[in-house]
């Protein structure tokens, strides 16, 4: 996972509440196998309306989204974080994640940033009266700009941390690494290999 | 030394920790064994590709088809394009990451839960995962198993750990002796109907008392199989000689020196006195009848002697509520006896009941009898070995001269991924472990049942035990 410090890139207004993981991916896209390439998945169901946001040209590079309350509810399908992960996110405002989502954004890198309704709304305003403004997210203050508005927002000081480090779950555990090797050697020798396979 | 007594789970988890967590972070606990199927495994493996990292022990990690893999026809080429996409993806990921596989066709192949200790790789006080709830199976040998997501199969693949929190321990003593026609199946169900389908969650359950004692691995495995339904993590049997002999010469157990060293260990694998449990549930095995579910959760179930329960006896409103709707669902009646419920179709087969002694134990009811007219009847082994066994007994003769189908291995109808599905509206009695709205089939009704249950329906044509049958031919 990158580092995530100051980022900036173009921002998005999502005039919607309760932005439930089957709008942001809907069920179908789960047969797939892979955990990336869920880029034309996101919002599929909004894409195909010209007047949705993302098919806007001043937005459609968009890559810091601002919505509505209760973002990411319903199913806690992880491909909801890799849609907007693989269409180039990187950060979501909301007054109100959904937890489940939120942990797994964490996970992934996306940072999920809680601001107010108030300030969501003069976002908004800002963005719809200047199509492709940049917002500045800067995780090391906790603040986003848009234009002349700077707003801070909440995160947990852990997935802060994590994200500033860059550190997924898995590179977390690997800072054990030496611990993990240790126990490995004290292992009693019963233990089952399954390799070399017997049997068949 | 005085030290606090434990519980066998707590032991377990005592002998893999890694890293003990501090200020509210988990503890990091080694996995030994791993299991991977082809439904919850291709984004732990891309994921992996993703950010170049190995598997780090593919010599703790096997993998089989089973989910997907077709019952018949199993020489042509899989017709559903998911399912054939699935599988591929875990032969080419097993290939590429060095894992060892058993594809369709292997002699080693089969349900996930089934092959593992069939090929000896189960054992006392291991921490067994897999993408699959059904993994508590592994528990019936005294070892700490447990379902994961996918998120956490890249996890163990990538460090052969997992960070947890701790369980809570329940204690499920089942004392006395089983009556003729009563099985490990029935226990469960019996189980799951006191403490409910959520009754277990956060906890670990050891399964103990004489009734447990008395059972074969396979039976112990039925129980733990079905952990999951009561909403636990998993369940335990701490290990005795039952275990040590149903281990004992299998391919991959402990030999010489080894077995020696381990058997001394797994020794150790009990419960202490005085050890104290979060919760303890009694259950008189004495007065156990065969059971059955009447609902759409596995905790909806009663006695094969009883009737349909109306929903004015339940005193808890979202339980009424949920007995109402499961009424509708299923198409039945108040009032209405259990014995006289006429079901379509007989599934035999699943992880919870398609090994060696549950094909017996439903040949035994079958042999010489004459299948109801009405009944379709799908036999479907655990795994290929489980198939090749019951060839050389004859036990295929006996289910293909009742008129039922014998199959190729996999979980076939007990979530219908393949084409093995029930129709809307149709009713089936099945040894499976999930009667949820839809699983078997989009519409189809499952009643939850012993193997001895499931051979007796299909001769009578209702919902019957074995005890039905007699004088009746
Ligand atoms: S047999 Fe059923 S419960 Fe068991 S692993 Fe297969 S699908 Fe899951």
């Amino acid at each position: 996972m990158e580092k995530f410090e100051v980022y900036s890139g173009v921002a998005v207004p999502l005039r919607r509440s309760n932005v439930d993981t089957d709008q942001i991916i809907p069920a179908v896209f789960l047969k797939r196998i892979t955990k990336t390439g869920y880029d034309d998945a996101l919002f599929s169901a909004w894409r195909s309306d010209p007047d949705f946001v993302l098919n806007q040209p001043a937005f459609a590079k968009g890559s810091v989204l601002f919505a509505g309350p209760d973002f990411g509810t319903g199913s806690s399908r992880e491909h909801a974080v890799w849609a907007l992960r693989d269409y180039g996110f990187k950060a979501v405002f909301s007054s109100k994640f959904a937890d489940i989502f939120r942990g797994n954004s964490g996970k992934q890198g996306l940072v999920t940033g809680v601001i107010s309704d108030n300030e969501t709304e003069a976002i908004w305003r800002a963005l719809e009266a200047t199509p492709g403004l940049e917002a500045k997210v800067d995780l090391v203050n906790r603040e986003v700009t848009v234009g002349d508005l700077t707003v801070k927002f909440e995160i947990d000081e852990y997935t802060r941390w994590r994200l500033l480090e860059g550190l997924d779950d898995i590179g977390l555990t690997l800072r054990d690494e030496q611990s993990i090797t240790d126990f490995e050697a004290r292992r009693e020798p019963w233990r089952p290999k399954t390799l070399p396979a017997k049997g068949a | 030394m005085s030290q606090k007594p434990l519980t066998l789970a707590e032991k377990v988890w005592r002998d893999h920790l890694v890293v003990k967590g501090t200020d509210g972070a988990p503890d990091l606990l080694y996995i030994d064994l791993h299991l991977v199927h082809e439904v919850t495994s291709p984004q732990a493996f891309d994921g992996l590709r993703l950010a170049g990292r190995p598997v780090r022990r593919p010599d703790l990690t096997i993998a089989t088809e089973d989910h997907n893999t077709p019952t018949m026809d199993i020489d042509k080429p899989i017709a559903d394009l998911t399912s054939r996409t699935q599988i591929h993806a875990l032969r080419d990921n097993a290939k590429e990451f060095g894992v060892r596989i058993h594809s369709l066709g292997d002699i080693e192949q089969g349900i996930v839960h089934v092959v593992g200790p069939q090929l000896g790789l189960t054992m006392p006080g291991l921490t067994v995962v897999c993408g699959d709830s059904h993994t508590s199976t592994h528990g019936a040998f005294g070892a700490l198993a447990f379902g994961i997501g996918t998120s956490e199969v890249e996890h163990v693949l990538a460090t052969q750990t997992l960070p947890l929190k701790a369980f809570k321990t329940m204690a499920i003593n089942v004392e006395g002796t089983l009556r003729p026609g009563v099985t490990a199946k029935d226990i469960i169900l019996a189980i799951i109907a006191k403490i409910g389908a959520s009754g277990g969650q956060g906890y670990v359950l050891e399964y103990r008392g004489s009734a447990i004692r008395a059972l074969s691995m396979e039976a112990r495995m039925t129980i733990c199989n079905m952990s999951i339904e009561a909403g636990a993590r998993a369940g335990m049997v701490a290990p005795d000689e039952i275990t040590y002999a149903y281990l004992k010469g299998r391919p991959h157990a402990p030999e010489g020196a080894d077995w020696d060293a381990a058997v001394e260990y797994w020794e150790t694998l009990k419960t202490d006195e005085g050890a104290v449990f979060d919760k303890e549930v009694f259950i008189d095995a004495d007065q156990l009848d065969p059971f059955v579910t009447w609902g759409t959760n596995p905790g909806q179930g009663v006695s094969l002697l009883d009737t349909v329960p109306s929903p004015t006896e339940f005193d808890d409103p979202n339980e009424r509520a949920a007995a109402e709707r499961a009424l509708e669902y299923m198409d039945l009646t108040a009032g209405t006896p259990m014995k006289s419920i006429k079901v379509d179709t007989v599934f035999l087969g699943s992880c919870t009941n398609s090994r060696i002694e549950d094909l017996r134990a439903a040949a035994e009811v079958i042999k010489g009898q004459k299948k109801a007219e009405h009944i379709r009847m799908l036999v479907v082994p655990g795994s290929a070995r489980v198939r090749i066994e019951a060839e050389a007994e004859g036990l295929d003769q006996v289910f293909k001269d009742f008129g039922a189908e014998w199959r190729f291995a996999g979980c076939s109808m007990c979530l219908g991924m393949n084409p093995d599905q029930l129709a809307p509206g149709e009713r089936a009695a099945s040894t499976s472990n999930r009667n949820f709205e839809g699983r078997q089939g989009k519409g189809a009704r499952t009643h939850l049942v012993s193997p001895l249950v499931a051979a007796a329906t299909a001769i009578r044509g209702t919902l019957s035990s074995p005890s039905d049958l007699e004088g009746s031919n």
